[in-house]
């Protein structure tokens, strides 16, 4: 176990670095990430009232954008550069590649959010009425589902005819649930009338699923790609 | 009352269009096969 | 087994029309929705036949990513196909029943959302079918399939509290049935059944006959050097 470890520590290392000398994909997403929230906020004007029940809403939409676009330049430098082959032949467990690029997407999006979330507040004066400690909470859990997916069905997209509308046709149908949870989290957390646990408690275990069953299947995808 | 049998209509109308896509999608095979089946070159394979 | 086929074939319209007789004819009036009520013998089947289709799918591609069985990828294929349809069915009837019952085209039914998410699911997963490059797409397929089914006990969790939260009406009609009602409903799901049998039997049929002639025009290929076929094989399984 201990290799996957250092294994997966080494090339999310490795991917961090990437990204932070190259600042491509990041910069361009940060831009995308204000364009929506701007985009939004002329779409939507509505009363404080209004906003805090309409805002989980809103506000995981932005971040799903977001997230696809993210996801869809996962594997692109892997595809550039042939390291999928070169992983399928090295005895290296394939769970460990896959854990370091939903670890790195995680973080991607996790650094998305705390940008846009400011902006979402000031364009819809937005204040929690519920427990606001709950608020990153609901965002981490809500992120790792639709990250540790997303990483799984951009894999499987790769060899695949129009593979950047492959991805999230895949994953919004099987992320439905979670989707429901984290909008329905956040708004009870905003307007304070209900309780989020069981959305909390509901997207913990899609989290544990769908993570074990990636983890479980992601070495057929390689195989399979 | 009409609703009643838009409800029996759209279900056969689905089921029948299904049925079409099948059947055009034989035809389609039945004639590759003629087509591949009158070239000489066949006779290699069999 | 040639013979079985035709045999189906007229046992399933006899089936189907009798089905439609007592659909309408011989079942009793319900009390307060009057005869759209009726949809209910149209409606509730199809969402059997289609769930069982389903269930029928997630079975085959478990069989698939074990023993990488070809026919169980074939029966894979086909009742996600058929379960689609049958689906589709279930999506059109249900708003209609309920536009003249409650006035509204949709709700958040469960077993109406349900639906919506599995068609959804299965439709994504016939595309990547089709999208995909022959060489893996079984092999795909079986995982989406796998997540999929996975996917299902949790939405039924989420909607089943969504409604708690917000209340919506219920489309299906709650509580205990008429045994005369449940009757006919009966019948008319084991005429759906054998239809949906059917179905599956002749896209199978189809799929054989697609996979057979894909091989022979690969093999053709490859004693061709020169590539004298002009033609270009079909690929994927759904062509």
């Amino acid at each position: 176990m201990s290799t996957v470890g250092a294994l997966t520590r080494a090339t999310l290392a490795k991917d961090l670095r990437l990204e932070w000398r190259s600042k491509d994909a990041i910069n361009s997403m940060l831009f995308f990430s204000l364009l929506v929230v701007v985009i939004f906020s002329f779409s939507f004007d509505p009363t404080a009232e209004e906003s805090r029940q309409i805002a989980g809403g809103l506000v995981w939409v932005a971040f799903l954008f977001a997230a696809v676009v993210a996801l869809n330049q996962t594997w692109a430098r892997e595809m550039r550069n042939q390291v999928l082959d070169a992983y399928r032949v090295s005895p290296a467990p394939p769970n460990a590649l896959f854990l370091a690029k939903v670890v790195g997407n995680f973080i991607f999006v996790t650094v998305l959010q705390a940008l846009m979330t400011p902006l979402f507040i000031v364009f819809y004066n937005l204040r929690a009425l519920g427990p606001a400690y709950q608020l990153p909470i609901v965002a981490a859990l809500g992120t790792w589902a639709l990250v540790v997916n997303g990483t799984f069905f951009a894999a499987m997209s790769l060899r695949t005819r129009s593979r950047e509308i492959m991805l999230p046709l895949l994953l919004f149908p099987i992320s439905i649930p979670a989707l429901l949870a984290m909008v329905e989290a956040t708004g009870a957390i905003l307007t304070g009338e209900f309780s989020a646990r069981f959305w909390i408690v509901l997207l913990a275990a899609y989290d544990v699923v769908f993570t074990i069953a990636s983890l479980f299947l992601f070495g057929f995808v390689l195989q399979a790609e | 009352m009409t609703y009643l049998y838009a409800a029996y209509i759209a279900t056969w109308a689905i089921h029948i269009g299904y049925f079409t896509i099948l059947l055009r999608r034989y035809t389609r095979l039945r004639n590759e096969i003629a087509e591949l089946e009158g070239r000489t070159d066949l006779q290699k394979l069999k | 087994m040639k013979r079985a086929f035709p045999i189906l074939a007229v046992l399933t319209g006899v089936l189907l029309s009798y089905a439609l007789y007592e659909a309408l004819v011989v079942a009793p009036t319900e009390q307060t929705m009057g005869n759209v009520q009726r949809i209910f013998y149209y409606h509730v089947p199809s969402a059997w036949t289609a769930f069982i289709l389903f269930f029928i799918n997630f079975f085959a591609s478990i069989v698939y990513l074990i023993w990488r069985a070809n026919k169980a990828d074939m029966v894979a294929l086909v009742t996600a196909e058929v379960g689609v349809v049958f689906c589709t069915v279930v999506l059109v009837t249900g708003p209609i029943w309920a536009r003249p019952v409650w006035g509204i085209w949709w709700t958040w039914d469960l077993r109406l959302t349900l639906t919506l998410v599995l068609w959804l699911i299965y439709v994504s997963y016939l595309v990547l079918r089709r999208f995909s490059s022959s060489g893996q797409t079984p092999l795909l397929a079986a995982v989406l399939a796998v997540f999929g089914a996975l996917d299902v006990p949790l939405v039924y969790f989420s909607i089943w509290f969504f409604r708690t939260q917000h209340p919506q009406p219920v489309i299906g009609g709650g509580g205990s049935i008429d045994p005369r009602m449940l009757h006919v409903l009966l019948i008319n799901w084991l005429a759906f059944s054998c239809f949906a049998a059917l179905v599956c039997w002749s896209r199978y049929r189809l799929e054989v006959m697609r996979r057979d002639l894909d091989e022979t025009l690969a093999l053709e290929a490859l004693l061709e050097p020169h590539g004298s076929s002009t033609r270009t094989s079909h690929t994927g399984s759904a062509g």
